[in-house]
């Protein structure tokens, strides 16, 4: 057992019900984990384990497809499989989650406001959520949001975090206030440079006072037409695993400068120095590095918008058909701040291209639809590989592009597998 | 109670007539029950303590540290395959320290997920003290990373693109 005075076990400050709630729970904890509770996700689980304890806080996979892929329960983490992301307007049903604390409880839309603050307001202020939907012009766009370490799991050595594969994005129909009309009614400074959000979900370690992630963006993104505080995902309240009742939505950089449950603006005169601001997090080397390579931290650099990518949601990978069939192949692609200009797909891994139908995004930052047909004259077992090129003539690359510490922006080319007979 | 079952003495007077034997077992069974309330005892006093005895704001680490002693019972769990079914987590040297160390704050799914050497596990340690609240591990860190790097670390290279793998093959109907 741990001695007191080596370990530094002091308590902080905490109210005596809240240690006994705590209590309470591990209790439960470990009761559940000798009993073994209900095994209810275990298909999607990673490799041997069950889920223990899945009453600690709200179940994130209620309403979700149970074919979505649980990286973790506690936090929850769950990602989509490619053909799920078939629809042009993701459904709630598919859409990843990416948390880093626990989901709150108890959310009290009817009472929520929000806090503008910070060295670079005029002065503080504070908003009802019905003053946001009642007094500034809504916006509705569908925007591509995408966890920067979508597809970390491509990485060699091995890279720390959920180890995501294809399915960490989505593109949504988002229904808010601009986040600019909203810094104009609260009156900014000159000297603005950054905003921060906070949100509501409680740490991992219990501790209420420490917020558990706390990013943002620079003003000139914060000042986009398409940068909302949304209230409502596809027509709906955003479910609350999306950040009911209130979040950010900043299209096309990485999905975590869009905040849930949020209750707090800041206005920084300087770069924000919130949680998972600094350090490694979602940054990328200012110069290419060897794989493993330590990177000191001030030759990190914020990420900002998301490389270009594509994904084939139809077929579903492993479809088998006859030679006389013509396939017709469809999927997204998207490119951060800017459009795709371009998707090829390749039968023969990579050396020949075949340029697919595109669509036009319906509005900056969404994801753009592309379909072609193929035929296969000789049966066998082939790779289709997809490949986008955004409007600055960068493509995605068919190996996994450069290592990095945290394993992010792996944008190599999806492919599936198909047979043909 | 484990150790009572461990111990072949505490049965066998009772299916044995004589009663100095039995009065043995008794008195075997009376002073394992007192260690039992003993221990009891001393784990209630511990919290009581930490209760009482606080600078406020110092540390976070206590609530997790709470849990994690909860969670520190004797493991009598299922092992399927070595892993214990209940977290997935191999069963071997190192096993329950790492069971009650780490799952207290997230579950045993954050570490499955992840391959380190030695060397990375105890940077993610370092990183989960300095910003997460973990606390420091003591004389139980090399335990722990020693398990950790054994069933653990990074499987061989992978190469720029690995073939698929695990394709379900489905006959495409339209
Ligand atoms: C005091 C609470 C706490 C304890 C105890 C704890 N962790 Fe963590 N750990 C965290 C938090 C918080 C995160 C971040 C979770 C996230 O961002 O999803 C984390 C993340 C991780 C990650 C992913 C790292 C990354 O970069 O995303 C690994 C691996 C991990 N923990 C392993 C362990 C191991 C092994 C132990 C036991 C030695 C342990 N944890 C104990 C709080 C804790």
């Amino acid at each position: 057992m741990a001695k007191p005075g080596k370990h530094q076990l002091t308590k902080r400050e905490q109210s005596p019900k809240n240690r006994r709630d705590f209590l309470r729970k591990s209790i439960l904890t470990t009761i559940s984990a000798v009993l073994g509770a209900d095994i209810v996700h275990a298909a999607t689980m990673p490799d041997g384990y069950v889920p223990v304890v899945l009453s600690q806080e709200p179940d994130a996979m209620k309403g979700k497809n149970p074919e979505m892929i649980i990286r973790s329960d506690r936090p929850w983490n769950v990602e989509a499989r490619p053909h799920q992301l078939d629809d042009a307007v993701t459904p709630f049903e598919h859409i990843f989650i990416r948390n880093n604390g626990l989901i709150p409880e108890d959310i009290d839309a009817s009472n929520w406001t929000l806090t503008i603050s910070g060295e670079s307001v005029q002065q503080e202020k504070t908003y009802r959520l019905s003053d946001l939907k009642n007094n500034f012009k809504p916006y509705t766009y569908r925007l591509v949001l995408e966890c920067g370490g979508n597809g970390r799991a491509g990485f060699y050595p091995p890279t720390a975090g959920n180890q995501w594969e294809e399915g960490a994005v989505f593109c949504s129909e988002w229904t808010g206030v601009r986040l600019k009309d909203l810094l104009q009614d609260v009156g900014i400074k000159p000297d603005a440079e950054y905003i921060g959000y906070y949100g509501v979900d409680r740490h991992l370690n219990g501790d209420a006072s420490k917020p558990v992630i706390s990013r943002g963006v620079p003003i000139s993104k914060a000042m986009q037409d398409e940068t909302l505080l949304a209230w409502s995902l596809n027509g709906q309240d955003i479910p609350l695993a999306h950040g009911f009742p209130l979040r950010m939505v900043c299209g096309g950089w990485p999905a975590s400068t869009s905040g849930k449950w949020i209750n707090k603006l800041v206005v920084r005169n300087k770069e924000h120095d919130g949680e998972k601001m600094t350090g490694d997090s979602y940054r990328m080397p200012k110069y290419p590095v060897a794989p493993g390579d330590m990177v000191p931290d001030e030759d990190m650099a914020i990420i900002e918008s998301m490389p270009v990518k594509s994904l084939i949601t139809f077929p579903k990978s492993g479809a088998m058909f006859d030679r006389s069939k013509k396939l017709a192949i469809r999927g997204h692609a998207w490119a951060g701040e800017f459009e795709v200009a371009q998707v090829q797909v390749s039968v023969d891994f990579g050396a020949s291209w075949k340029t697919c139908a595109l669509k036009k995004p319906a509005n900056r930052l969404a994801w753009q639809q592309w379909s072609t047909d193929l035929m296969f004259s000789q049966p066998g077992y082939y790779e289709i590989w997809a490949k986008a090129t955004d409007s600055q003539g960068i493509s995605q690359p068919m190996v996994i592009p450069g290592w990095n510490p945290k394993g992010y922006l792996n944008n190599a080319c999806h492919r599936i597998a198909v047979k043909v007979r | 109670m484990k150790e009572k079952d461990k111990n072949p003495k505490t049965n066998k007077p009772l299916s044995n007539p004589n009663t100095q034997q039995l009065f043995k077992g008794l008195l075997v069974g009376v002073a394992g029950l007192v260690a039992v309330l003993m221990i009891l005892l001393a784990a209630v006093m511990f919290f009581a303590f930490y209760d009482g005895s606080v600078e406020p704001g110092t540390a976070v680490a206590s609530d997790s540290s709470i849990e994690s002693k909860l969670n520190n019972e004797p493991f009598n769990g299922e092992v399927v395959d070595g892993k214990d079914v209940a977290t997935g987590l191999v069963v071997g040297d190192g096993f329950e320290l790492v069971r009650t160390t780490c799952t207290g704050c997230h579950s045993s799914a954050i570490i499955l997920q992840n391959r380190f050497t030695r060397e990375g596990w105890k940077a993610k340690i370092v990183w989960m003290q300095e910003t997460q609240g973990l606390w420091d591990l003591g004389e139980n860190e090399p335990a722990i990373l020693d398990y950790l790097a054994t069933h653990y670390s990074p499987e061989p290279p992978k190469g720029r693109r690995v073939p698929l793998r695990d394709i379900q093959w489905y006959e495409l109907k339209n």
